[in-house]
């Protein structure tokens, strides 16, 4: 039981979130009216994914330094969560972007490059799928893992604060803590974030039990 | 022996070759020049944002082209013979160095080409040469690295496209928006963050490399 409790924590700020995501009082703002409300969903999927792939790159470097395949399945399941993660953020985006800026994909540039940076994902694991033999899989797709990082870092937290984009904070609009994330959305928006994170962790380690399982039974 | 004298011996050998059979320089000038010649025979007259995409986007196939048979046209054999007498850091510090030897003459030849048959100078030609020779540093490191991954994964052109393409997206839209200052002839000034941006990039590719490429090369 000792060991559960994040379990229990993630899973009890996820339904806090979501309940309380749906229920309590927004701010009436212009334009975004009841729509605020996706942002206790769109903004936590990108930080359990950013989450994810750093556990990734972890899991990589330690690929490398003690060639252990365990370590070789960590990393691979963290990419697989995140991915699915990454493409709730951009599902929930589109949603949220229908509803306030017109269409679902407005070719924004944070939009294009999140798909960008999902790319750099499959083609991790297309990577890896061309290699048959086990140890040279685990070892070129953390070499490929560990260089992609840093560009996805450039994607996503560089390059948009160079251009115009129409998401809150850049190009001359307004941040969201500027006006909209006053305190009573913090209560409801933090937890969201580190529930979500919790989630995504949970569902990860799943993941990674399942396949190691399946690797000692196929010996 | 030590590192500097290594890299020199591997540099001279790479010229050497080229020199002798003049493969790679000949065939990869030819691609660019008939590329460019069937853009101009399809296109006739374009405006100028075209023609800066339509450049950057000849480029991009040339250098990949041009930089994957770095590794990819090595022989087994030849690896091995070249592991036993050379550190890896020589070894990818010479390949990266003749690659932008190679990648920035075939840009300054296809850029004047280019702008000889399309009959279209841009305002700021110095700024453009700094940004096509800054485009070319970005190519031939990060393809370098990717071209060495990609030939250890062994099928070598599909799975080079598939890894690059996503990295090298980032530094394209950098360049393009740099290029697209020094056409319409901005003030110098305004690119320095775009220069400044892609040299990071540059220094952050062979960091990771230098960092990476040891590993990758022990089989």
């Amino acid at each position: 039981m000792h060991k559960m409790w994040w379990k229990i924590l993630g899973s009890v700020l996820v339904l806090y979130a979501t309940i309380a995501g749906f229920l309590a009082t927004v701010p009436e703002l212009p334009i975004l009216h009841e729509t605020i409300r996706n942002l206790y969903f769109h903004v936590p999927m990108w930080f359990a994914m950013i989450v994810l792939f750093s556990i990734s790159v972890f899991y990589s470097i330690k690929v490398l330094r003690s060639n252990n395949p365990l370590d070789d399945i960590k990393a691979v399941e963290s990419v697989n969560t995140g991915i699915v993660f990454g493409i709730l953020g951009i599902v929930t985006g589109s949603v949220w972007a229908k509803f306030t800026w017109g269409q679902a994909w407005s070719f924004d540039v944070k939009q294009n490059f999140a798909a960008i940076a999902l790319l750099l994902y499959f083609a991790y694991l297309v990577l890896r799928n061309a290699i048959d033999e086990e140890q040279k899989r685990a070892k070129i797709s953390a070499i490929y893992n560990i260089f992609a990082y840093p560009m996805m870092v450039v994607l996503l937290f560089v390059l948009p604060r160079l251009q115009d984009s129409l998401h809150p904070g850049n190009g001359g609009n307004p941040g969201f803590n500027s006006y909209d994330l006053d305190s009573r959305m913090r209560m409801v928006f933090y937890p969201a974030c580190l529930g979500w994170i919790i989630i995504g962790y949970w569902i990860y380690t799943l993941l990674f039990r399942l396949r190691s399982i399946d690797k000692n039974s196929a010996l | 022996m030590n590192l500097a004298s290594q890299v020199k011996y591997l540099l001279k050998k790479e010229l050497l070759l080229e020199w002798r059979s003049k493969y790679a320089l000949n065939g990869v000038l030819l691609y660019v020049v008939s590329t460019i010649f069937v853009c101009f025979l399809s296109f006739v007259s374009v405006v100028s944002l075209t023609w800066n995409a339509l450049f950057w986007i000849i480029m991009l196939f040339a250098s990949i082209n041009a930089v994957s048979k770095s590794f990819l046209q090595e022989t087994k054999g030849r690896q091995l013979y070249i592991y036993t007498i050379a550190s890896p850091f020589a070894l990818i510090i010479s390949k990266t160095i003749y690659n932008i030897l190679l990648m920035v003459l075939l840009t300054v030849i296809a850029l004047g080409f280019y702008i000889l048959v399309f009959d279209y100078v841009p305002k700021d030609l110095p700024l453009y040469l700094v940004a096509t020779v800054l485009g070319s540093l970005s190519f031939s490191t990060i393809f370098t690295m990717v071209s060495a991954i990609s030939s250890k994964a062994g099928n070598g052109g599909m799975l080079m496209a598939i890894l690059s393409f996503p990295v090298i997206i980032p530094v394209l839209i950098v360049l393009i928006k740099l290029t697209k200052n020094a056409i319409d002839g901005l003030d110098r000034s305004v690119s320095l963050d775009e220069i400044g941006l892609l040299l990071i990039i540059n220094v952050l590719v062979m960091a990771v490399s230098l960092l990476l490429f040891p590993y990758l090369w022990r089989d």
